[in-house]
Parts: structure tokens; C-alpha cells; sequence
């Protein structure tokens, strides 16, 4: 078997028994499933809410916790290796420094999309099973938002190895993860907000703020599952943008992909130079 | 062509030289104890003998290729067990066993063969987290030992292990030379490598002090063979005179103590013989590991001092 599958089974194997994805799958199904019975309540409805509703629900959840979940799996995956002294043992083996790197972010991804799939499908199993037929809505959101989140949470996964490829002690890319996370999914929005709201609006063009949404992988999930669909757009506020409506959903995808891709590239570029 | 060539292979970290001006060459089937303090530089020469470091001076070369840019099929023949080897904890023996072996491309058949040679056979299916310091231990030689390496590379391999399985250690390197697998082991415990090499290497502070066989490093240490005589009674005298060339300690008692340079042994045995029955006894030791290790490298520090 080639060296890449080889490592990524062994991550594989080796997530499933780390407690953590275990519990990031049940933490996932059980806001999840929390999510699609009472996110209702700001709607005013009771019981089974929109399919829509739940979408808009699950993608504020995912932006908090999945990239959270991704950090935390992978700022660890490189250095952690080298402090332990297992990196060293590897190395010497017949095995190329991209394939280790690649390998190890595979096998990562399948854990981080075992939890997120198992997660949020069991949420979308519930709804399926609950709701009155033909209620339940435009099932190609919920899958759209289940394969972004995923995808989501890959690009944190490459921003976290990316990290792990750049210090030398695993407690700095403990430290550089969690600020990436709040510049991500806090500071960055906040700070837009603000420009915005200090030049009331007009510090930005609109093409100009299009472009400046791309380059924070979080935001490019929120246009994707929040903007696209018109029957998700009545709940999640977003009708009244058509400005932001206008960027293609091919476009955000592309950029979902280069999120995941420019990072693990770097990342193997960085870790093939390491000495160590 | 030699497994492992060094050329005045120099490595500068930080510009500290971690190993300068290293001329080594090691033959098929040659086992070799790289002999030194720690931070003397062994781990680094061995990391340029991998592959893992490139050499900022000089030359590496590993069957005859610079082990950083060759083949990696050249990495299928080397085994290697770094110091304090250590293991994916949530993983069995046998699992991380096979782990390697599939990136070798070795079989499974091969890892419970392995497994069985090391003593972990009874332990193979649990957890490493729940292995002793020796068994990990173990665990790596296995490693190291997958796919039949011709060159073996190892780092304090025998710290953790108790005696029985030193013995059994050795053992396995022995047959492992026999079949022409060259052996590089760097080591601290010196008494133990005494009769198990060819060749002894002394580092200190990155520079290769000397090399030879024990006889070789007794030679060139210089240092003197002392014998102690049991002389019959009242007989002690005389006989301390008539060995007055060699400067004979007495205890005051029945026993003299003698010390002379390994040259000239030979004379004063033959001394001794002409005194015939007047010896009862004659013990002779000659300077271990340990004391040419320490003169070695005493002599290394005063050079260095010296203004």
C-alpha cells in the first residue's frame, strides 16, 4: 500500500480512538439535534420548524465549533510528532516529507468528516422522521450545508498544520490556533462591521467587500449557506443583500478549495525544509 | 564499498560545530561503538548517516550514495532506533509493528516472526501506553530489525534493558554481523561493549578521537597494565628488590603491586618467571573501556585548554 494511505489509515485508527472524536461527534449531533427542535423559538413556531430555519441555525453552530474542532485536532499533528520524538523514527523510513503531511491531513479529514456527517446527519435523520410530509423543505441546503461544513472545517484543518509546520513547541501552536480562531470567526466580522459602520457603508465598495469577505474561510461559508437559497435567505437576513447574493456559488466554493489547498501546500513546502 | 563513508563531514548548529572534521568508514558486517559524553555529537553523526541533517562540511555517503537525496528504496535496507524510542500510545504493539512494516512493504508474517525474536509475543495485542521502558524498547529493535537491514543504526539501544535481555540483544547483533549487516551503536554503558564489537569509536566535543579495536586503544592510551604478585612468605623483600626497575608497591604484607607500560609487559613477566617459586601467584589487569575512555578524553580537554 502507498506510504500516504498507509499514514492516513494510521491517523484514522488513530482518531477513532482518541476519545476527541468521539466526543466532537457527540457534541455535534446533540447541538445539532437541539438546534433543529427549539431553534423554532425565534420564529414563533412550535414544534418542527422549516427545514431552512434549521439550516440557518446549524451554520452559526458550525462556525463556532467546527473550525474549533478542526484547530484543535490538527495544531498538534506535526510538532506534537516531533516533540514526542515519533516524527524523528518516520523520517528515516522510505516515506517522502509531503506524504507524511499528507497522509496525517487525510486521515484528519476523514475523522473531522466522520464527525461532522455522522454529527449533523443525525439531526437531519430526526427532522426527515419528524416532519409532516412534503413540510420539510429544500433538502439541498441541509446537504449543501453538511459538505461546506466539512469543507469548512478541512480549511482549519490546513490552517492548523500550517501552524504546526511553523513553531517549535507544541504550547506556541496551541496559543497561535486559538488566536487564529478568534481573529476568524470573531474578529475579523467585528472589524469589519465597525469599518463599515464608522464610514457608514461607504468605506467599502461593493465589489471591494466582496473580495475582502473571501479571504475569511468562515464568511465564505456563511455566503454559501446563507445567501444562496432563496428559502434560506427569508430566515437568515439576508433577502435584502442582493449585492452579496451576486458573488456565484461556484466562485465561494473556489474559494472554499484554495482555503484547504493554499495552506496544506504551504505547509508541506515548510515542512520539507524544516530541519530537525 | 564501504556501508557508511564519512569525509571530514563537519555539522555547525547555531555556529556550534555539533560534529567537525569526522573521517569514519565502516565495512560490511562491521560492528562499530560510537563511544562518547553526552552532547559529544554521536546523535548528530547519526542523523548524517540518515539522511535526517545535511552535512555543512565534507561528505556522507551511505553505500555510496549522500543519504539525503538518494533512492528511498535506500531507506528500506537501513534500520535505525533512535534514544528513547517512543511509540503512539493509543496503538498495540503488533499494530505499530505493522504500521512500519507496511511503509517498508514488509509482511505481516514477518512482524509476528519479529515480534516473537524480541520477546513480545505474549504482549503484542496490548496497548504501547501500557508497555515497560524495556519493552518499548524492544518495540523499536523490532522496528529496526524489519526487512533484514544491511546497515543498523542504533542510539543507546540498551538503556532499559535488564541484563538477560542485553545478553539476548547482543545476540541478535551478533547473528545479524554474521550475515553481513553492518552495526553502528553509540553508547555510554562501556564495560558491556568491551567484547561485543570490532571497532570502537571515542567522540568528544564532535571530533572523533580515536578509533580502533580495544587492543588498538589500549596501545594508543598508553596507559600502564598493573599486575599484583603474591610473594611467599618473608620472601617480599627480596623480591621487591629484584623487581626495583618497575617500582613495586608494597602493602607490607605478602603482596606487591606493579604497574608498567603495555610494552613492556613482556620483560617483566619474564622477570618474574626467572624468580621462580618465590611468586605463588600473579594477577594482571589491563586498563578497561572506562580508563581509556576517561585518558582519552582527559587529554582531548587539556589540549583544549592549553593557551
Amino acid at each position: 500500500m502507498n506510504a500516504l494511505l498507509t499514514i492516513a489509515g494510521k491517523e484514522v485508527k488513530d482518531g477513532l480512538r482518541n476519545r476527541w472524536a468521539v466526543t466532537a461527534t457527540l457534541v455535534l449531533a446533540g447541538l445539532a439535534l437541539a438546534l433543529a427542535f427549539l431553534g423554532s423559538a425565534p420564529t414563533g413556531h412550535v414544534g418542527v420548524p422549516p427545514l431552512a430555519v434549521t439550516v440557518v441555525s446549524l451554520a452559526s453552530l458550525t462556525v463556532f465549533l467546527v473550525p474549533l474542532i478542526a484547530l484543535i485536532l490538527s495544531y498538534d499533528a506535526l510538532i506534537g510528532e516531533v516533540e514526542r520524538g515519533t516524527m524523528l523514527l518516520l523520517l528515516t523510513y522510505p516515506v517522502r516529507r509531503w506524504q507524511i503531511v499528507g497522509g496525517k491531513f487525510i486521515g484528519h479529514t476523514v475523522v473531522l468528516g466522520l464527525a461532522t456527517v455522522v454529527g449533523y446527519g443525525v439531526a437531519g435523520l430526526a427532522i426527515a422522521v419528524t416532519a409532516p410530509a412534503g413540510t420539510a423543505g429544500n433538502w439541498l441546503s441541509f446537504f449543501v450545508l453538511i459538505a461546506t461544513s466539512v469543507a469548512l472545517g478541512t480549511a482549519f484543518l490546513a490552517l492548523g498544520y500550517l501552524v504546526s509546520s511553523l513553531v517549535s513547541e507544541h504550547a506556541t501552536a496551541a496559543g497561535l490556533a486559538v488566536g487564529l480562531w478568534l481573529l476568524l470567526v470573531l474578529l475579523f466580522d467585528m472589524a469589519l462591521l465597525g469599518l463599515l459602520a464608522a464610514t457608514e457603508g461607504r468605506g467599502l465598495s461593493p465589489a471591494l467587500f466582496r473580495w475582502v469577505l473571501m479571504l475569511n474561510p468562515t464568511d465564505v461559508f456563511r455566503l454559501i449557506n446563507l445567501a444562496s437559497f432563496a428559502d434560506v435567505r427569508t430566515y437568515s437576513g439576508m433577502a435584502g443583500l442582493p449585492a452579496l447574493a451576486q458573488i456565484p456559488v461556484e466562485a465561494l466554493a473556489g474559494a472554499l478549495v484554495v482555503w484547504i489547498g493554499l495552506p496544506l501546500v504551504l505547509t508541506m513546502a515548510i515542512f520539507s525544509r524544516r530541519p530537525l | 564499498m564501504n556501508a557508511v563513508q564519512l569525509i571530514s563531514t563537519g555539522k555547525c548548529y547555531n555556529r556550534h560545530w555539533a560534529v567537525r572534521d569526522v573521517d569514519l568508514s565502516l565495512a560490511p558486517g562491521e560492528r562499530l561503538a560510537l563511544l562518547g559524553h553526552n552532547g559529544a555529537g554521536k546523535t548528530t553523526l547519526l542523523k548524517l548517516i540518515l539522511g535526517l541533517t545535511r552535512p555543512d562540511e565534507g561528505e556522507v555517503k551511505v553505500f555510496g550514495e549522500a543519504p539525503g537525496q538518494a533512492r528511498r528504496t535506500i531507506r528500506t535496507t537501513i534500520g535505525f532506533l533512535p534514544e528513547n524510542v517512543s511509540f503512539h500510545d493509543a496503538m498495540s504493539g503488533r499494530e505499530t509493528l505493522r504500521f512500519y512494516a507496511r511503509l517498508k512493504k514488509r509482511s505481516s508474517k514477518e512482524c509476528a516472526a519479529l515480534l516473537e525474536r524480541v520477546g513480545l509475543a505474549d504482549a503484542a495485542d496490548r496497548r504501547v501506553s501500557t508497555y515497560s521502558k524495556g519493552m518499548r524498547q524492544r518495540l523499536g529493535l523490532a522496528q529496526a530489525l524489519l526487512g533484514n537491514p544491511r546497515l543498523l543504526l542504533l542510539d543507546e539501544p540498551t538503556t532499559g534493558l535488564d541484563p538477560a535481555l542485553r545478553q539476548a540483544f547482543y545476540d541478535i547483533l551478533s547473528d545479524l554481523a554474521a550475515q553481513g549487516t553492518t552495526v553502528l551503536l553509540s553508547s555510554h554503558l562501556l564495560t558491556e561493549l568491551e567484547e561485543r564489537t570490532d571497532r570502537i569509536a571515542v567522540m568528544h566535543q564532535g571530533r572523533l578521537l580515536i578509533t580502533g579495536n580495544l587492543a588498538d586503544l589500549r596501545r594508543r592510551a598508553g596507559l600502564p597494565v598493573t599486575l599484583h604478585l603474591k610473594i611467599a612468605a618473608g620472601k617480599t623483600s627480596m623480591v621487591a628488590s629484584a623487581l626495583a626497575g618497575f617500582a613495586p608497591e608494597t602493602n607490607g604484607g605478602d603482596n606487591l603491586h606493579l604497574a608498567c607500560a603495555p610494552a613492556d609487559k613482556m620483560a617483566l613477566l619474564r622477570q618474574i618467571g626467572v624468580l621462580g617459586t618465590d611468586i605463588l601467584d600473579v594477577e594482571i589487569n589491563h586498563p578497561g573501556l572506562d580508563a581509556i575512555y576517561a585518558h582519552v578524553t582527559d587529554a582531548a580537554n587539556a589540549e583544549r585548554t592549553r593557551p
